[in-house]
């Protein structure tokens, strides 16, 4: 950018062969600094490029790319693509599919994915392979009946839909699915029916986690972050030490104290019983209580530091001119003191929200089933179900819900300060 | 998994590759952990070792995905494999393990007709899931059946169920009245599966799901829930430990597990060696008495103790009223229920 | 504290707030504090009252070659990965904080991504990525994506004092004659070593406390002491996880302590 200004005022400078030389000179000097620049932020960028930017890419082009069906089953694909219709070519292709994928052994991974779209493909694939092998050819021209005799699910418009929707390469059925959305067989788009949507919900409910456990550290690290800038340098060091502590723990060691803390028979329940509060043993762990608790627990720090190191920075002159001018202490307060500390705390209080949209281990340990974030359904569907192409999506999503914070992120704080302050 | 570019990326990285060792890698066997890999140890890995050389072995809680990226990619790191059976039929259906050469299984001649899982599969346990409770909390009146763990009102306390949807409908509607052998038959009907989650709406708010096997044992311990759904195994070795936990084996869910070999492995001989090593009677009579899972071998019934025995799920007196897990249903409906379970254990 | 031209409801709120702050410590600092002596039980529950004072858990520690295994796994992974993080984060905020650097903000804002994004994503694409390379189980594989998730931390830290660097000072070393290297190993180097340093702690830190890249990524031989306490406090919360957790905390007591030392040399440089 620089480098611009300066050629402007070159422009608009004298025409000499001196001033040319002086130009040319500079620009040289300028391009090999702006290289020296380059080359040492170079290293770290094509690692970030290699084994970051293009391994996320890769795993969001699985959302859309979806090659399992014409990879297993090339004959009959092509059949379905080139005329969209399921009558004996289509079959008898299908017949061959089964043969050849029965040999390279790869007939479950287009079912898999056809199961993942209707259910029943498994066992329908299943039985028709186990028969195509045992050598039960077909009368002549008679294999849409034979696979009718297979099971007549084979011939049935439900199936074939799905089938035809899983013919091509790329599917747009994942990115759908993630926002609990189908598509008819008519081509048209609509919500899945009730008791399967899922996804919606789990967005939501990862939003407003986020946002109870940022809106529960802003008003715990407020009067902290306060305390910390009125405190002695004595009394100051020991607070600070207090929120570096936790800070600097092992984020597993602070899961498993809130583990060991909150249950049934564990240190928080005997006192509480032991001083009479209460009479049976409350249930902390396993549901949202202790989820939230947890979270707030680890991500408070990250709003104390930035709010402290803004709120260190205000002089005390303006409350005090504003007492002066008569305001009462209450509207002195936020109407000069609170405007000011409200970089330090949007960044903060951003950079929790942040954190916790895509928090997983804490809610996988402390939280129950209607506890989990979208980042449990992310793992979830990678590992217990290999459905990858609805993971791609799902983390798609969550991609998209983090820059777009990002970004906010970046307007409030300025671009490259991403400090925590301490 | 992604073809186009990043493969050529990746392989274009590959020649340049940091520390991708060449050495050969000593057979790996993986498993569920806890309490029952340590008895694989002593009845199968340490024998191995002795018998054959290094055997490693790790644990897992189910992640197909690790074995699907493994032969996709060709970076095959585990060997054998242990599978439920619902698993083991996609697994091997996918190409991720591969079929077997039962002329290298070793013995196989008094095996139960049951171990032959598929062309990819050697069964190697017969295991159930069982209602389990605390035999200090709940002294008289204990409860006797399914349907009792639905009873929060003479037993209130949070209950264990396996965050599934597996085993835990069939439990739902054993707990509803259905017969055990109709169990499935109703789950394949028009709003069977519904039915189940009526059932399970009635303690929705009082269960607490376990993830892995070690769970649950550790939570009755603790009095963290007053009963549980358990793999009857790990409830005994908890009981031989001292715990004074109780088995009802009225309602078991009845089913096994079995090895099956990662397709592509370098191993594969010594992978044979190793099942055929299981497939020894005297080695499955040990991790028998290790923990107590039914065996294949029909001789190891007379080679164990009689308190070994009475522990097994495979013992007739304990499989009263026992429902066969039944893979193939849930192969074909595990998707759509999956979906549904997760929906329904979301709010 | 107490000013006396404060009305007395002032001080009244100065106080309430300064009780509000040290309770909001207390919650920081005591679930941590009170699963320590847990670890001394003799009992095999974890609760209070501990009636029976023991070493035994930390026996068992002793006794199982795991934890033994992990500790050095994590030791090894976060090493390597902080050290090439450090040199690779360093040269960036040098090539950053330069006037000359071309399209900074963007740039500053992609390097700083791997802080962002979820590290789910990152684990989960890092492991089909890293498996198409050989890169899964295997320590090359841990170092590289622990690298990755620990530079934006270094880059922070470094250019944070780079940019209380004053620039004159090089460009004098350039006047007298200083080769750009020398310059920067003579002049630079040394005031902005609290900066590498504290990111080199960070970096550390972040690898050695990571558990969602290895849930993904490490096979058995290169599990780390997180992702084995992943495993326990999901399969069996025993004291024994007290006392790792115990050995942990007082780990990063030491770590603290450096890292406040360090703050303090750097404040004490750059107060002009």
């Amino acid at each position: 950018m620089s480098a611009t200004t300066v050629d402007q005022t070159d422009d608009q400078g004298g025409k000499t062969q001196a001033s040319k030389t002086m130009r040319g000179q500079l620009r040289r000097a300028n391009r090999a600094r702006r290289l020296w620049a380059a080359a040492l932020v170079a290293p770290l960028f094509l690692m970030v490029v290699v084994f970051f930017a293009l391994p996320i890419l890769g795993l969001l082009t699985g959302a859309v790319h979806s090659p399992e069906y014409v990879q297993t089953f090339p004959r009959s694909a092509e059949v379905v693509s080139q005329t969209d219709s399921f009558d004996e070519p289509f079959y008898e292709a299908l017949y061959q599919d089964l043969l050849s994928a029965y040999e390279t052994r790869s007939t479950g991974v287009a079912g898999r994915r056809l199961n993942q779209d209707l259910s029943g493909f498994s066992s329908m694939l299943r039985s028709a392979t186990r028969a195509a092998v045992r050598g039960e050819a077909p009368p002549e021209g008679g294999y849409r009946d034979w696979f009718a005799t297979q099971d007549p699910n084979w011939i049935a418009a439900e199936y074939q839909d799905a089938i035809r929707r899983t013919v091509p390469i790329y599917t747009d059925i994942f990115l759908l699915k993630a926002m609990d959305l189908e598509r008819g067989p008519d081509g048209g788009i609509s919500f899945v029916p009730e008791g399967r949507d899922l996804f919606i919900d789990v967005f939501i409910r990862t939003i407003w986690i986020s946002f109870q456990v940022t809106l529960i550290c802003a008003v715990l690290g407020y009067p902290l972050a306060w305390a910390l800038t009125r405190a002695s340098t004595f009394w100051r060091g020991i607070m600070l030490l207090g929120v570096l502590f936790p800070f600097w723990t092992s984020l597993l060691v602070r899961t498993a104290a809130w583990m060991i803390l909150l249950q049934r028979e564990g240190p928080l329940n005997t006192m509480l019983l032991g001083s009479g509060i209460i009479d049976s043993p409350l249930t902390m762990v396993f549901n949202r209580f202790g989820t939230i608790v947890a979270l707030t627990h680890i991500l408070l720090p990250f709003l104390v530091l930035p709010l402290y190191s803004v709120m260190r920075s205000i002089p005390n002159d303006y409350m005090r001119a504003a007492k002066g001018l008569g305001a009462r202490p209450v509207r002195a307060f936020l109407g000069v003191f609170v405007p000011q500390t409200m970089p330090g705390l949007s960044a903060g209080a951003v950079l929790v929200f942040i954190m916790s949209v895509g928090y997983y281990i804490t809610p996988a340990l402390l939280g129950g089933p209607n506890d989990q974030m979208i980042s449990y359904f992310i793992a979830f569907y990678v590992n217990d179900t290999i459905n990858w192409g609805l993971a791609a999506a799902l983390a798609l999503d969550l991609i998209v819900i983090t820059m777009i914070l990002y970004f906010i992120y970046q307007k409030v704080t300025g671009t490259t300060r991403i400090g925590l302050g301490a | 998994m992604r073809r186009s570019i990043l493969t050529v990326a990746a392989a274009a990285l590959t020649v340049t590759a940091i520390g991708t060792e060449v050495s050969a890698r000593d057979l790996t066997v993986v498993s569920w952990g806890g309490a029952y890999q340590e008895a694989q140890r002593k009845a199968y890995f340490e024998p191995y070792i002795e018998q054959y050389g290094p055997l490693r072995d790790e644990p897992y809680n189910g992640e197909l995905a690790r074995i699907k990226a493994m032969v996709e990619t060709g970076d095959v790191t585990w060997d054998v494999v242990q599978f439920e059976a619902a698993e083991m039929v996609n697994a091997c259906f996918e190409g991720m393990i591969q079929p077997l050469d039962w002329s290298r299984l070793g013995n196989t001649d008094n095996l139960s007709p049951l171990a032959k899982m598929g062309d990819c599969g050697i069964a190697t346990i017969f295991y159930s899931t069982i209602l389990a409770y605390n035999g200090d909390r709940i002294t008289e009146d204990v409860p006797q059946d399914w349907a009792d763990f639905w009873n929060t009102e003479k037993w209130p306390g949070k209950r264990g169920l396996r965050r599934t949807p597996t085993f835990t409908l069939e439990i739902a509607l054993l707990a509803d009245g259905v017969a055990p052998d109709e169990v499935y038959d109703v789950l394949s009907s028009e709003g069977g599966v519904d039915r189940a989650f009526a059932k399970l709406d009635e303690i929705k708010h009082d269960i607490q799901w376990w993830e892995a096997g070690a769970q649950p044992p550790q939570w009755l311990a603790a009095g963290d829930v007053i009963m549980t759904a358990a793999y009857n195994g790990r409830i005994s070795s908890a009981v031989d430990e001292g715990q004074p936990f109780e088995i009802v084996w009225n309602g078991q869910v009845f089913t096994l597990d079995g090895w099956g070999i990662v397709s592509g492995t370098d191993n594969l001989d010594e992978a044979y060696d190793f099942l055929a090593l299981t497939n020894v009677v005297e080695n499955q009579a040990r991790l028998a008495t290790e923990i107590p899972y039914g065996q294949m071998n029909g001789k190891v019934v007379d080679m164990v103790s009689a308190e070994v025995a009475a522990k097994l799920p495979t013992n007739p007196v304990n499989r009263t009223n026992e429902v066969q897990f039944d893979a193939s249903f849930w192969i074909d409906n595990i998707e759509e229920i999956n979906e549904r379970f997760n929906n329904w254990a979301s709010r | 504290m107490s000013d006396p031209s404060l009305t007395r409801f002032e001080r009244n709120s100065v106080r309430l707030t300064f009780a509000a702050a040290w309770l909001v410590i207390l919650f920081l600092v005591l679930p941590i504090i009170v699963i320590m002596p847990l670890s001394f039980t003799g009992d095999t529950l974890l609760s209070y009252p501990i009636n029976d004072w023991s070493l035994r858990w930390y026996r068992v520690l002793l006794e199982q070659p795991i934890w033994g295994h992990v500790l050095k796994n994590s030791l090894i992974i976060a090493l390597a990965s902080s050290a090439l993080a450090t040199v690779l984060g360093t040269l960036a905020a040098v090539g950053l904080t330069r006037p000359m650097c071309p399209a900074r903000g963007t740039l500053t804002a992609f390097l700083l991504l791997p802080m962002i994004v979820p590290i789910i994503i990152t684990g989960v694409a890092s492991y089909f990525f890293y498996t198409k390379l050989g890169l899964t189980n295997s320590f090359a594989g841990m170092i590289l994506a622990h690298t990755i998730l620990s530079t934006p931390f270094v880059v922070i830290t470094v250019s944070a004092t780079l940019q209380g660097f004053d620039g004159n000072q090089r460009r004098a070393a350039y006047i007298l004659g200083a080769r750009p290297l020398y310059a920067f190993r003579t002049v630079v180097m040394p005031q902005i070593l609290p900066g590498i340093v504290s990111g080199a702690l960070f970096a550390f830190v972040i690898s050695f406390d990571e558990v969602i890249v290895a849930l993904f990524i490490a096979g058995g031989d290169q599990y780390t002491l997180p992702r084995q306490m992943f495993s326990g406090i999901r399969e069996n919360l025993d004291p024994t996880i007290a006392a790792v957790a115990t050995v942990m905390i007082v780990a990063s007591l030491i770590i603290l302590a450096l890292a406040q030392y360090l703050a303090s040399r750097t404040k004490r440089r750059f107060t002009r």
